[in-house]
């Protein structure tokens, strides 16, 4: 019998937002899934060799839980994006989570394709070399060819 | 139980246990028996699905002092 598949397009770059992708990913290529990720947009920071820009903004993000209530106008002084994220990733680690880098590194292992949106490397003027070297390049209709076959598409 | 293999997945939360219990699984031979110790709550219904969904029978799972631990027979 055939593996089942599933198709997921990435298209944020936030740090909380890079999480599901990775997980599904993994996770899906544990129970035997064919994966791919389609990388686009803001998506194509997940791709980056260096993971450090992957941030969180307690900004214009009234669903964060924060240790203390916090006015939007104390969120958006300088250096609140970088804090948040610092204490993000603390308590991921507190927690046992596993870094975007490990998940990544864990879906490269088990074979998850990564493709990364052409046009949207074109658009934001990305230089490839800035991606990690296991990255195809497609457009929509190569989503497409893997997708139209999917048990799970997913669109994050 | 005997088993043939141990897998710490202590202190681990969704979705390592799962993803690290199948890269055991990938160094065995079918018929050995991995043991996996966790601490996440979640992982005792995460592995009854991953042993539903991949074929590789859940022996016997048991708490033992807040610690989940799993034996699953590698098909």
């Amino acid at each position: 019998m055939a593996n089942k598949k599933m198709a997921i397009i990435a298209t944020k770059g936030t740090l909380d937002m890079a999480y599901p992708p990775f997980i599904l990913a993994s996770t899906a290529a544990a129970l035997g899934y064919d994966v791919q990720v389609f990388f686009t947009f803001y998506g194509l920071q997940l791709l980056r060799k260096d993971l450090s820009n992957v941030m969180i903004s307690p900004l214009a993000n009234p669903a964060m839980p924060m240790p203390i209530p916090m006015p939007v106008m104390v969120q958006m002084l300088p250096g609140m994006e970088s804090m948040a994220t610092m204490m993000m990733k603390q308590k991921l680690k507190k927690h046992g989570v596993a870094s975007l880098e490990e998940l990544r590194d864990l879906c490269l292992e088990a074979d998850v394709k990564f493709v990364a949106c052409q046009m949207t490397v074109d658009l934001f003027e990305f230089d490839k070399s800035e991606f990690i070297d296991q990255v195809e390049y497609g457009g929509a209709a190569t989503f497409m060819g893997f997708a139209g076959d999917t048990d799970i598409c997913l669109f994050v | 139980m005997n088993f043939d293999k141990e897998l710490n997945a202590r202190g681990l939360s969704c979705p390592l246990p799962i993803v690290k219990t199948k890269k055991s699984l990938n160094d065995m031979t079918s018929g050995q028996v991995l043991k996996v110790i966790s601490t996440d709550t979640g992982s005792v219904k995460d592995m009854a699905a991953f042993a539903e969904q991949t074929g590789n029978p859940l022996l016997a799972q048991e708490e033992v002092n807040g610690e989940f631990v799993f034996y699953m027979k590698k098909k």
